[in-house]
């Protein structure tokens, strides 16, 4: 004999920044009487696992949330505003590496377009939103083994035989979205023979809120300024010298970072551990199934050249949100198809044109033939030269272009 | 003996409700034979929350039920597709159908999403013999299919308490009207299946304001229904030349 399942409005798998974040969204929208679990394979707080030393790129609309959710405030001190952006295009050993474009990085009223934020101060100050908000259950160390849709809900089976019943279940469970597969989404995407390093550096003199971005013939080499006299480097490199190079000592490594860093910052030391990411790229090829919905990495997949696959989770979370909170204020069944296939529509495009842009960078960027180099100098001196497109891009990388939804607008929903 | 009809076949066509009956088990497909109802569904769900909410007052922040203490009767309540959201919003809900097969299926599809409705095999002449009486009653995409529709009016009328609210969707009858609801809809886009309106059963809001004026109602608030086809969606406008909507206030 079967326990009956614990009945909920919103099941949410997976509790990163993402799930985490659209739980406060729709309790915020929707008030406490709406039950949320969110369900996680491992504990809330706890600190498994290798530390991750990764940034995220915040955009101003993400901004725009975080700050409607409250949780911005716990967040503003360790976040750090890009208020310019250098981009140069150089070979690797060059000594001078002029300045190819040079941006203002700010939107309306000189709002920085983007902030740098470590993900684990992010992950900590959206998981403390959460525990103000008491209606949302956390249920962590848990791993969803199974579901199943019928005609009026779902059922979620947890790996220790607990049972969750509700109308919609909401995959933000990541990259290789487990709940993705058991209902039978492909993906299209591919792994690009590169792999991301990531590591925190300080430096002697002081980073002035500027982004620098080196294309390298190996691929971008970014320097994202952090709090204090602190940067986050994140670089690409073919797979087999990525991982020769993460391999070497200290020394041996840092003499790599100064090789492709330059001296613009002065000396410069190791602060936090490295890390190696495999770089690949997909498209969910739904956004939807029966009572559930993809959010996040669990949906689309983008190289991080521009850092924008936070940004693009977040997107989700608003216009989600916003299909929900119209539903549920309609009485309607929230995890009905005629419901689930607005969010699809609606975050389709956005997805499938950021992951094409960001490849399409990409593959521009890394390569070291001649005439190529030219004619992107070319096209990045003609942006640097039109005010409007730049800023265009400057909006459209901030998320504030489209049909924006409320949130990012920084507006209750 | 007399060839005249009985009251409640001069208010219900038996050859409609057939019709429907056939149509039972396809209510809940969203992408089946009643995809239309489906989709028009936001506006006209919005429609009557908050015309509710404008008139029995409450709403802005009362959380996920600003209905709750409002009784509602839905005449013509087919497979439960405005019953469900009332319900869930918080009204006690009451759903009537002359066709058992649609009572039948909306019975079951409530318990499954585990909503307390109560449906009735009914026409409106047996609630009015109970003495029944509703906060509101709902008449949505009914008025155009019965013989007689000030007959009707004056019965659902009598079913609103006084100080309660009737809401009330149809269609205009205007050349407009004629091509998009019937040539549009039922031929060129087949979104209704063939046969389900009839123009001339089409009722202006002249005729609706006047039939509701000898129900005992008030004026009515009126309210269109628009289609973009550039996002395949329907939105509540002021354009009430094809399918409209009233509320109209029982005085109390």
């Amino acid at each position: 004999m079967q326990v009956d399942a614990e009945p909920y409005h919103i099941v949410i798998a997976g509790g990163g920044s993402i799930g985490l974040a659209l739980a406060c969204a729709l309790c915020d929208a929707l008030g406490s009487g709406l039950r949320i679990a969110i369900v996680d394979r491992v504990a809330f707080g706890s600190a498994t696992g290798p530390r991750d030393g990764r940034a995220s790129a915040v955009s101003a609309g993400s901004q725009h949330l975080l700050a409607v959710l409250g949780v911005w405030p716990q967040l503003a001190q360790h976040a750090q505003p890009v208020t310019a952006v250098d981009i140069t295009d150089s070979a690797l050993d060059d000594v001078f590496r002029p300045v190819l474009v040079s941006y203002d990085n700010t939107v309306g009223g000189g709002e920085p377009a983007t902030y740098i934020i470590e993900n684990e101060r992010l992950n900590a100050a959206i998981l403390a939103g959460v525990s103000r908000r008491p209606s949302i259950v956390l249920i962590g160390g848990a791993a969803v083994a199974d579901y199943a849709a019928d005609q009026h809900g779902v059922t979620v089976v947890l790996a220790d035989g607990r049972r969750l019943r509700s109308p919609l279940l909401i995959a933000a469970d990541g990259r290789g979205s487990r709940l993705r597969a058991a209902a039978g989404i492909g993906v299209v995407g591919w792994a690009y023979q590169q792999v991301g390093i990531v590591v925190t550096v300080s430096h002697e003199k002081p980073h002035r809120a500027r982004a620098l971005q080196h294309f390298l013939p190996a691929g971008p080499f970014a320097i994202l300024p952090l709090t204090g006299h602190r940067s986050c480097i994140t670089w690409t490199e073919e797979e087999d010298v990525g991982r020769a190079i993460v391999a070497l000592d200290d020394a041996g490594f840092l003499s790599e970072i100064e090789r492709r860093f330059g001296h613009r910052l002065g000396r410069t030391e190791l602060a936090g551990p490295r890390g190696l990411w495999p770089l690949e790229m997909h498209l969910a090829r739904a956004l939807v199934a029966d009572r559930l919905v993809l959010v996040g990495d669990a949906a689309h997949l983008v190289h991080p050249i521009a850092g924008q696959g936070l940004n693009l989770g977040f997107r989700d979370v608003a216009a989600l949100t916003e299909v929900v909170a119209d539903a549920a204020r309609l009485g309607l069944d929230i995890g009905s198809s005629i419901v689930l296939s607005r969010y699809e529509r609606w975050r389709r495009t956005d997805a499938a044109l950021s992951a094409a842009a960001f490849d399409g960078l990409n593959r521009l960027f890394s390569s070291d033939w001649t005439l190529l180099r030219t004619a992107r100098s070319a096209g990045l001196g003609l942006v640097n030269r039109l005010p409007a497109l730049k800023q265009f891009f400057v909006a459209e990388a901030a998320g504030l272009t489209g049909e924006v939804p409320k949130l990012l607008r920084g507006e209750p929903v | 003996m007399t060839e005249r009809p009985t009251r409640s076949e001069a208010t219900l066509d038996p050859s409609e409700i057939d019709r429907f009956a056939r149509l039972a088990s396809e209510w809940w497909d969203a992408n089946g034979k009643f995809r239309t109802l489906h989709q028009i569904g936001p506006a006209r769900l919005t429609f009557l929350r908050d015309q509710l909410l404008r008139h029995f007052g409450g709403g802005e922040r009362a959380g996920l039920r600003p209905l709750e203490r409002l009784t509602l009767l839905d005449v013509g309540c087919g497979g439960g597709l405005v019953c469900e959201p009332m319900a869930r919003l918080g009204a006690t809900v009451t759903g009537i159908d002359p066709a058992q097969e649609n009572i039948e299926a909306a019975r079951q599809h409530a318990a499954g999403q585990g909503l307390a409705i109560d449906y009735r095999t009914a026409r409106i002449e047996d609630l009015v013999a109970e003495g029944a009486q509703f906060d509101a009653v709902a008449c949505l995409e009914v008025v155009e299919h019965v013989p007689d529709v000030g007959a009707f009016l004056k019965t659902c009328a009598v079913l609103v308490r006084p100080g309660g609210l009737m809401l009330l969707s149809t269609i205009n009858r205007t050349t407009k009207a004629y091509l998009l609801a019937i040539i549009g809809a039922e031929y060129v886009l087949r979104w209704l299946p063939v046969g389900t309106h009839q123009w001339e059963r089409f009722v202006t809001p002249a005729e609706l304001g006047r039939h509701l004026h000898a129900a005992g109602l008030g004026t009515p608030v009126l309210q269109g229904l628009a289609y973009s086809p550039l996002s395949d969606a329907w939105s509540l406008s002021g354009d009430t030349d094809v399918n409209y909507f009233a509320a109209a206030a029982k005085p109390g």
